[in-house]
């Protein structure tokens, strides 16, 4: 027999015998609400499921007794024994109509329209009004019993009793009902008993608390068996070896077959997806194939539970963003019923499940668009990445925008809550797409939750496990082999074919040094480095030591030891020790720029409390010559490349090298710098449009993140000023300074949108506490023909308005000291001379409440700070409107 | 705060304690909260734990943690010559293991010894102490498990 029909006969068979009970203890308490409520989700259900392993003759009935059912919640109709009688009746047929399926496999010939017409007659009573005869229901209630007895005349009429017409006799026959109950009860009983589905008494129905308990009990008796086993390698030839070897056998036999227990087939996760498909493809007029393969894939029924609802999100993102309409597929040269595959299948101690469709592909431009407007990255760094970089936006929190949301997808769960609840349980997913022939994610999670493989690795003397999930590699890193470990500055990184690895040292993360190693046998030694991934981000482990891998079972760390976020749980070794299971989301955290960090707050203490600046800015450290190290915004920066000096090429006495099938020119820092004609030359690029340039620099040093304050500004042409990074002295490019030597016009490249003509002597006035970006932004501003003013709170700027300066545009920062941006805004709105004047908010802040509120206090546009070309192209598009308007 | 076998204690002739020294200061726990006594055994170190956490040890297919009791009353360390033993309790379901120097025998106390914790007694012991067992020659400090288990986080930071 078919599994799901068999487990349909089970399941449909108890719940008839719960509904049994339940409706006559509705019978007797009309008003519960939540017993009404019980039976009719019960009721549902079967109708639900007959509905669809296609059994019409089942669900017509069920529907039909559902329907009363519903006007009862409702309060249309209210509980009378002939109701319940007559759904009691209905449950009988059910029952018998099992029967017959149990044995034939399929619904018996016939059909009940007798009963239907009845029930159907019952509920539109309602609506009919028909005048309460009560006395009628003592009849009523005599019929309960033989089911022939109820094809009388009286039950096809089946009046309502009205409780407030006839109190009296209602109340006499509920009486009368709850004595003639038991003996109905009885007859109901033999009649189930005789009939006792046998399919039903094939399988018992156990606790999952019962079996997550043999669970726990079957992982102690794994851990002490291999306790045994441990020990009893170090012995030879003992009396116990053969019984310890049967122990064992029968120890894994055990623990497999309470892991069965626990399995249940992935296609128990999908059994409402072919109908959620057919719904859709009805809603969104699409033609769609849904083939599921490896339904039979067993796992846990816990990661199976935890994995249903981001599967089925997954599938109706499929349906409705992946596949095209019919129309468009046969544009595309594609068949127009468009495919959703599910494919399922083991994989080491891992199940994979694949979600695929041939629809048009992630739509990346779509994408950059969105992360862009979304502020999920600025430009120049969506510019910078690959088109798998980009696809994983999909995955950022609130990335699904109004534009996407249907009546099908957009219902709140959104791709951060699929990917967040397969991480949760130790899963990854893995997202591919080709443009016009489909997307597909892989998902792959632990079979079980309960016991998982971890390596094993050592660390100041102190053993941890590091879940073989996340691990994707282990590398041997020795002063003098291939692989050696680097520093910058104070960040340790690997290069890793080609590709710079951040490492995260385990000693110093976890404050593992206790004096016991000295720091020079450390770093002459040998390290081993395990590579290790978390969602996107990919960063090595550097350890002293790498055992096995061995299977361990987790155990939940103790309460008083929550606080420590480093670690997923604990364990017991087959030797009998105890170790900490490592967190790889936990050390990732941590490691999010741990070392500098520190030296970021070092610095801000040094610079002391004077200092408001707290906007934390991402800076490229590099160096050109000797002397101080340079830096400029990461942000500004394009990409970072690195040409052969030999490919560098001269044009017009200035260097110049071929780059992405086009000329883009080389700038020095200074004159006096000589372009290398050997080995590799690193560049910066920055780009704007279709033009690029690129800045040559002897070295690239670190990427950090700092709270920026400008000491001392410079009158150097192309420095803005000097501040303090990572502790040293380094000096703030000034990157406009560049950009112009590169293309005098770089600025007046707005002009294709008419900017130039429109800022040309505007006059600006930037409010900025920042003296970075006042400095950065003012050269840029008045390269761009605006003439510009800054103040460096609102106070002064609010100084200037009352000295009776005029501006043409405000640009101003919300996050100051003294009066913030929203409080300026709203000075100047009120009542003063700027009233007409633009505003607009240059911030950091861009969560949507913030744009909202910017606007309601009167800000004419909202900027995120950085974003150059948004910058220039909203003045250019206020002044210009401004002007307009005037 | 005080656990249920306490409260009925008091009430009974005499109740039973395991006593154990800290420091040459003699302390007790209801016999019933004790699940095992043990001698030295290899502990886990956790890293980034509070500091009276001493690890985690494998109780027969349990993961225990080990308390320090001598760190919890900020008491001097044990010189590490000498040797060590722990009581393990149960609290709320989990197994903590209290380090302390010596273990001793199981005592049956009368209630007409027992008195509440004098006023002079420093805070951070009151903090633990369920009161004080007149002995002959010496006195007897209860300790309050749930107590001792209830770390501050400002004092483990």
């Amino acid at each position: 027999m078919d599994d799901l029909l068999r487990e349909f006969l089970t399941e449909t068979t108890e719940s008839i015998s719960l509904l049994d009970l339940e409706l006559v203890k509705l019978e007797q308490n009309p008003n519960d609400p939540e017993l009404l409520s019980n039976i009719f989700r019960l009721v549902h259900t079967i109708k639900g499921t007959c509905g669809f392993l296609g059994l019409p003759r089942l669900e017509a009935v069920a529907h039909a007794s559902e329907n009363i059912l519903g006007r009862v919640r409702d309060g249309e109709l209210t509980v009378t024994p002939a109701a319940v009688s007559l759904i009691l009746e209905s449950l009988d047929r059910i029952k018998g109509l099992l029967s017959v399926l149990e044995q034939t496999e399929a619904e018996p010939a016939g059909e009940d329209g007798d009963l239907i017409q009845r029930l159907n007659a019952l509920a539109e009573g309602a609506a009919s009004a028909a005048p309460a005869a009560a006395e009628q229901s003592l009849p009523v209630v005599e019929a309960l019993a033989p089911v022939e007895a109820e094809e009388t005349p009286a039950m096809s009429a089946a009046p309502i009793a009205e409780p407030e017409a006839a109190p009296a006799p209602a109340l006499v026959s509920e009486e009368a009902l709850a004595e003639s109950k038991p003996a109905g009860k009885s007859l109901a009983a033999e009649v189930v008993e005789a009939k006792e589905s046998t399919v039903a008494m094939q399988s018992i129905r156990v606790g999952v608390d019962v079996l997550e308990n043999l669970m726990t009990m079957v992982s102690e008796l794994v851990l002490t068996r291999n306790q045994l086993l441990q020990i009893l390698r170090s012995q030879k030839d003992t009396e116990f070896t053969t019984p310890l070897q049967r122990l064992n056998h029968v120890t894994s036999e055990l623990q497999e077959g309470v892991m069965k227990t626990r399995m249940q087939p992935i296609g128990n996760a999908w059994s409402k997806l072919p109908r959620l498909v057919r719904d859709l493809s009805h809603e969104l007029s699409k033609k769609i194939d849904l083939q599921m393969l490896g339904a039979e894939t067993e796992l846990d029924r816990q990661v199976l539970e935890l994995i249903k609802d981001p599967l089925t999100h997954l599938v109706r993102n499929c349906a409705d963003h992946g596949l095209e309409g019919p129309a468009d597929r046969k544009k595309a040269g594609k068949p127009d019923t468009g495919r959703i595959t599910l494919n399922a299948f083991h994989e080491g101690g891992h199940i994979v499940i694949e979600i695929s469709d041939d629809g048009r592909g992630l739509p990346l431009d779509k994408i950059r668009a969105k992360a862009l407007a979304n502020k999920l990255a600025t430009e120049t760094e969506i510019a910078a990445m690959t088109d798998q970089q980009v696809m994983q936006f999909i995955f950022k929190a609130g990335f699904s925008t109004a534009a996407q949301v249907t009546s099908v997808s957009g219902r709140g769960v959104g791709m951060d809550v699929v990917r967040t609840n397969i991480e949760k349980i130790g899963g990854t997913v893995e997202l591919k797409s080709r443009p016009g022939k489909g997307t597909s994610f892989i998902i792959k999670i632990p079979l079980t939750l309960a016991i998982v493989s971890a390596l094993i690795v050592e660390c100041g003397g102190e053993r941890f496990a590091i879940p073989q999930i996340s691990v994707l590699e282990l590398v041997r890193a020795a002063p003098g082999s291939e692989s050696t470990i680097e520093r910058i500055n104070d960040a340790s990184v690997l290069r890793l074919r080609n590709r710079l690895l951040p490492l995260v040292s385990l000693r110093e993360l976890l404050h593992l040094d206790d004096g016991k190693v000295d720091e020079s046998k450390r770093s002459s030694g040998e390290t081993f480095i395990v590579v290790t991934q978390v969602g996107n981000y990919t960063f090595g482990i550097m350890v002293d030591r790498v055992f096995d891998t061995e299977e361990i079972v987790v155990k939940p760390v103790a309460p008083i030891l929550r606080d420590v976020g480093m670690f997923s749980g604990n364990t017991i070794l087959g030797d009998g020790s105890v170790i900490m299971i490592l967190d790889p989301n936990g050390i990732a955290e941590a490691s999010g720029g741990q070392g500098h960090a520190e030296t970021a707050h070092a610095a801000e203490e040094l610079a002391g409390p004077a200092t408001h600046e707290n906007e934390r800015v991402t800076l490229l450290v590099f160096r050109v010559g000797g002397g101080t190290p340079k830096a400029v915004p990461l942000s500004l920066i394009a990409r970072l490349e690195e040409v052969d000096g030999k490919s560098i090429e001269f044009g017009d006495g200035r260097p110049l090298v071929q780059y992405r099938g086009k000329l883009m020119p080389l700038v020095p820092v200074d004159a006096t710098y000589e372009t290398k004609r050997e080995g590799r030359q690193p560049i910066l690029v920055f780009t704007d449009g279709s033009r690029s340039m690129g800045l040559l620099v002897d070295e690239i040093v670190d990427i950090v993140e700092e709270r920026l304050s400008i000491e001392m500004s410079a009158k150097r042409p192309g420095v803005i000023g000097s501040a303090i990074v990572s502790g040293k002295a380094t000096d703030i490019v000034d990157t406009g300074h560049y950009l112009i030597q590169a293309y005098p016009d770089w600025f007046g490249n707005m002009d294709r949108q008419g900017a130039r003509a429109a800022s040309d002597g505007k006059r600006l006035l930037l409010v900025d506490d920042s003296p970075f970006f006042r400095n950065l932004l003012a050269p840029l501003l008045s390269t761009a023909g605006y003439e510009v003013t800054t103040a460096e709170s609102a106070d002064q700027a609010l100084g200037l308005c009352e000295a009776g300066r005029d501006f043409d545009v405000i640009v101003s920062d919300i996050e100051m000291p003294g009066m913030d941006g929203f409080q300026f805004a709203e000075t100047v709105r009120k009542n003063s001379r700027w009233q007409e004047t633009p505003l607009v908010a240059l911030t950091s802040r861009t969560a949507p409440q913030d744009i909202d509120r910017g606007r309601q206090v009167g800000f004419t546009d909202y900027i995120a700070k950085l974003d150059r070309e948004a910058l220039l192209r909203t003045l250019s598009e206020t002044t210009g409107s401004a002007r307009g308007a005037a | 705060m005080k656990d249920k076998s306490m409260d009925a204690g008091l009430t009974e002739e005499s109740r039973e304690y395991v006593t154990m020294t800290v420091a040459d200061q003699l302390f007790g726990i209801p016999v019933l909260t004790v699940q095992d006594v043990l001698g030295p055994q290899r502990i886990t170190r956790i890293p980034l734990s509070p500091p009276e956490i001493a690890g985690a040890l494998n109780l027969r297919g349990r993961i225990v943690t080990a308390i320090d009791v001598r760190r919890r009353l900020q008491l001097p360390a044990r010189s590490a010559d000498t040797s060590s033993m722990s009581v393990v309790v149960d609290h709320k379901g989990e197994l903590y293991s209290l380090i302390v120097d010596a273990v001793g025998e199981v005592m049956s106390l009368p209630a007409d010894s027992y008195e509440r914790n004098p006023a002079t007694l420093d805070p951070r012991w009151r903090e633990v102490s369920g009161g004080i067992y007149r002995l002959k020659g010496k006195l007897l400090v209860v300790l309050e498990v749930a107590r001792l288990l209830e770390m501050r986080r400002a004092d483990a930071a």
